[in-house]
């Protein structure tokens, strides 16, 4: 970085001028090589055939091979199930501990096993479910030996959809915490006071301010736990190994060696799974911005 | 508020307790697992023979260097482009915060899968046969400086909001100003006034940075680097007790990180206000 002494800085009035765009070279130029490059060189994979040639024949491909159409099947429903359950669950924790009148400590406590559980995934996460919900867990036996109920007999099984979708729900949940809280203490007091000097119930107030006030949040909120599940490997790989085929666990396999017998496809697959993030990024921003004109 | 306060907050106290559940009963499970390595002895058995592994010892370090490497080059990298952007560069903020929320757009699978494909072969000019960059997959070193690369990615959205709420706290346009009419540059400028300045929002960006790469499996397995996440997977494949033992023990980590970040920023919460 130079050493010049400029004058005192002003930028908000000075205008931009080049000199000032080279002190943030670095980060862009990083940003070319480990972002921007790799994904440009999927996005240019995806559009060229087996012969080296220029195609659309990948995303066609995409909507008709059955593998690939059940894994991004799978994933979604496993991402909508674990957005959605883990989305209510979490609001209904958010809400005991901002306006459902817990005592503060606990408050806390969530909040710090909240980023802790958020942040624990891939493989000792799917250890701990093993040691829980399998065949052999310490929650299965439980039920069995002593209310007689086997789970995996009643049809649950870890290593499936279910298994996985309460696997997610361990990290799901608390981020829904973590995003939820801020939003929840950023309801009024006064809005609930107006109500309820002007007669509304409890159940009027919810229903007819607080909700439509953070239904925005909520649905922002949810859309990041999809986004969240739907880009995890780790977790679904160590469970399985590689035989629950959503959509992540396929391109795994595609990366090390050419399942689909087409690396174009394989490219199309990612840049599938890409456009989708990107929807859900996208969704979440600004429906974060709508819930910014009444919270905070 | 009030009128919830009065009552006992039954509902909060049930969904609060369902959640701990949910939270504990697998952590339990995992603890309970990984003291039964001998028969109808409750004992630390499996965790002497984790740790006893040569290779645990030897992954999980490799893993504590990348992420210390990470870490490192991901403030060298953010820091002096936070603070360039808020002093004199405000009209670059959005495109800089856009490019830290990519790995929510890429992840690591995905993003895996393009820097093999970039870095597995030479670069070099187009329609020439110059090569600039020789492939940075077949050496260890142009792994490893590859798979830093990609923790930073994945840490970026962590890292710079971390470092630009640091920033938003501290006045830096006055440090700045005041440095400056001392005579100081730019390099002591940033090193001597900055980096001291946002400390905690630095530790709280550098532990979720470790959190995150300690335990990472999908780039360090696809990049075949023998770091801790692939070790932990493998001898899960073939062992009982020791990936619980070591599963808990990834837990106690993540904690530790989660709580001093807790704790420095709500202490900075308070110093803020004394000030």
């Amino acid at each position: 970085m130079a050493q010049n002494s400029l004058s005192l800085p002003q930028s908000a009035k000075e205008p931009s001028n080049l000199k000032n765009w080279f002190g943030v070279t670095p980060f862009f130029l990083f940003a070319i090589l480990f972002i921007a490059l790799p994904s440009f060189y999927l996005v240019e994979g995806s559009f060229i055939n087996q012969d080296g040639h220029f195609t659309l024949q990948n995303y066609i491909d995409l909507f008709t091979t059955p593998t690939i159409v059940e894994a991004y099947k799978l994933s979604i429903k496993i991402s909508a199930a674990t957005a959605i359950g883990g989305g209510i669950f979490g609001f209904l924790l958010a809400y005991a501990i901002t306006v459902g009148g817990l005592p503060n400590s606990l408050r806390s406590a969530l909040i710090t096993f909240s980023g802790v559980a958020s942040n624990f995934a891939g493989v000792p996460l799917a250890f701990a479910f093993i040691a829980t919900l399998g065949r052999r867990g310490f929650v299965t036996l439980l039920l069995k030996d002593n209310f007689g109920w086997d789970l995996y007999r009643a049809g649950f099984d870890l290593y499936t959809f279910w298994g996985l979708t309460a696997i997610y729900m361990f990290f799901q949940f608390p981020l829904m915490v973590l995003v939820m809280v801020p939003a929840l203490d950023g309801l009024k007091k006064e809005w609930r006071e107006a109500a309820e000097n002007l007669g509304a119930t409890q159940f009027q107030y919810w229903m007819r301010i607080a909700m439509p006030v953070l239904l925005p949040s909520i649905l922002g909120a949810m859309i990041l736990l999809f986004g969240n599940a739907f880009g995890a490997y780790a977790t679904a790989y160590a469970l399985t190994g590689g035989r629950l085929g959503i959509i992540t666990i396929q391109i795994g396999a595609q990366i090390r060696g050419d399942v689909l017998h087409n690396p174009g496809l394989g490219y199309a697959m990612a840049m599938g799974m890409v456009i989708i993030m990107a929807v859900s990024l996208a969704g979440y921003s600004w429906l974060q911005k709508v819930s910014e004109r009444w919270l905070r | 508020m009030n009128q919830e306060k009065r009552k006992f907050p039954i509902w909060s106290w049930i969904w609060f307790i369902l959640g701990a559940i949910y939270f504990l009963v697998p952590l339990y499970a995992t603890l309970r697992h990984s003291l039964r390595m001998e028969r109808d002895v409750i004992g630390f058995k499996a965790y002497v023979r984790a740790f006893e592994d040569p290779n645990f010892l030897q992954t999980f370090f490799l893993s504590n260097m990348l992420a210390v490497a990470t870490i490192i080059a991901s403030i060298i990298l953010i820091v002096p482009t936070a603070y360039w952007i808020r002093l004199r560069l405000p009209q670059a903020r959005r495109i800089t915060e856009f490019i830290t929320l990519m790995p929510f757009v890429i992840p690591a699978i995905i993003l895996v899968f393009g820097l093999i494909r970039v870095y597995s072969a030479p670069i070099g000019i187009p329609f020439t046969d110059i090569a600039f960059l020789q492939p940075l997959t077949t050496t260890h070193f142009g792994t490893y400086i590859l798979i830093t690369a990609g923790y930073m990615v994945l840490a970026m959205p962590y890292m710079y909001r971390s470092v630009d709420t640091g920033m938003r706290t501290v006045d830096i346009r006055t440090l700045t100003e005041a440095a400056q009419s001392l005579g100081a540059g730019w390099f002591t400028i940033v090193t001597q006034v900055i980096l001291p300045n946002i400390r905690s929002a630095l530790l709280s960006g550098a532990l979720l940075t470790f959190a995150i790469v300690v335990g990472e499996v999908t780039l360090a397995s696809f990049l075949g680097v023998d770091a801790f996440g692939p070790y932990l997977f493998l001898i899960g494949q073939h062992k009982a007790y020791e990936p619980a033992a070591l599963s808990f023990v990834t837990f106690l980590l993540t904690w530790f990180a989660m709580g001093v970040i807790q704790l420095v920023t709500g202490g900075q919460g308070q110093t803020a206000g004394a000030h």
